[in-house]
């Protein structure tokens, strides 16, 4: 009986992990978009740098503090400038490089119709 | 036709030898350009005295500061130590440190071998105050003067530098 009781608070503990599956989640979630600023090529999710390391705590921590995914972006934006993000926020900055692949499918888009409609003639 | 294809290739290779040839000269390594003018809030544990600082109780005199980011494993801080040591005589400006993912006995060995230039030493165990200020490496040194962060440089300190915080200063 001793021995079930335990084994039952063991089960309970451990399976209270589960209930941290989702921020788990959403910390990894992050940190692959998050550039690591010492090893350049790397994310932070897959960098050992000091740099990476400290900066998975603080994303854990944010997290905890009840910060969105969004609003811990921001603030480390603040700090480290757009770069370090993977996927960069629509703003002024990067209208060019969200608009040009669909200017870029248009104008071949347009090409392609000229041609037809001389075939046609 | 054929013209008008040479042409258009040709316009398309300059274009893009342009942009290569522009980038060469840019420098391989990032450095953020970060938004934090002013000094982050944070409370700290100290090295020497053994008590948790508020940011707010740090820099709070009329007077410039220097936060020097440092830790023993770091070897371009010893290099930049000497400098620091020569700045702490001067009495406009306070010098204090951010001791960074060290252990805490070498931090201790190094500040004994090599002399304290550093008013306080603030204690960084797991890099997060760091982040607060936007570094990202050791050695960092922010220059602060009523509570706003006027220069920050990356990297040790040289004696070209300090004659620039020295400019600064006087």
């Amino acid at each position: 009986m001793k021995f079930l009781n335990f084994f039952l608070v063991i089960t309970i503990l451990f399976n209270f992990n589960l209930l941290k599956a989702d921020e788990i989640m959403l910390q990894n979630k992050i940190a692959k978009n998050l550039r690591c600023l010492i090893c350049q090529g790397q994310s932070v999710y897959d960098s050992d740098s000091e740099f990476a390391i400290s900066l998975k705590v603080v994303v854990k921590n944010k997290i905890n503090e009840g910060f969105t995914e969004d609003q811990i972006y921001k603030f480390l934006t603040k700090k480290y400038g757009e770069w370090i993000l993977y996927d960069p926020q629509f703003n002024k900055n990067t209208y060019f490089l969200w608009f040009m692949p669909l200017l870029t499918f248009l104008f071949g888009g347009v090409i392609i119709l000229k041609k037809l409609i001389n075939i046609k003639k | 036709m054929k013209n008008r294809i040479i042409y258009l290739l040709l316009v398309i290779f300059i274009f893009i030898f342009v942009i290569f040839y522009r980038g060469l000269n840019n420098p391989n390594s990032y450095t953020p350009n970060t938004e934090i003018k002013s000094i982050p809030e944070f409370a700290s544990e100290t090295l020497i005295k053994k008590k948790t600082l508020n940011s707010k109780d740090i820099f709070n005199k009329n007077k410039f500061y220097l936060l020097n980011i440092w830790a023993s494993w770091c070897v371009p801080c010893r290099d930049e130590h000497p400098f620091l040591i020569n700045l702490a005589k001067s009495e406009k400006i306070e010098i204090i440190g951010l001791n960074y993912k060290d252990n805490l006995n070498n931090a201790e060995k190094f500040i004994n071998e090599l002399g304290n230039p550093y008013s306080t030493i603030l204690l960084d165990r797991d890099g997060t105050k760091a982040i607060e200020w936007g570094a990202y490496g050791v050695p960092e040194t922010f220059l602060i003067y009523e509570n706003k962060i006027i220069k920050k440089y990356i990297g040790p300190l040289n004696s070209k530098l300090v004659d620039e915080i020295e400019n600064y200063i006087e």
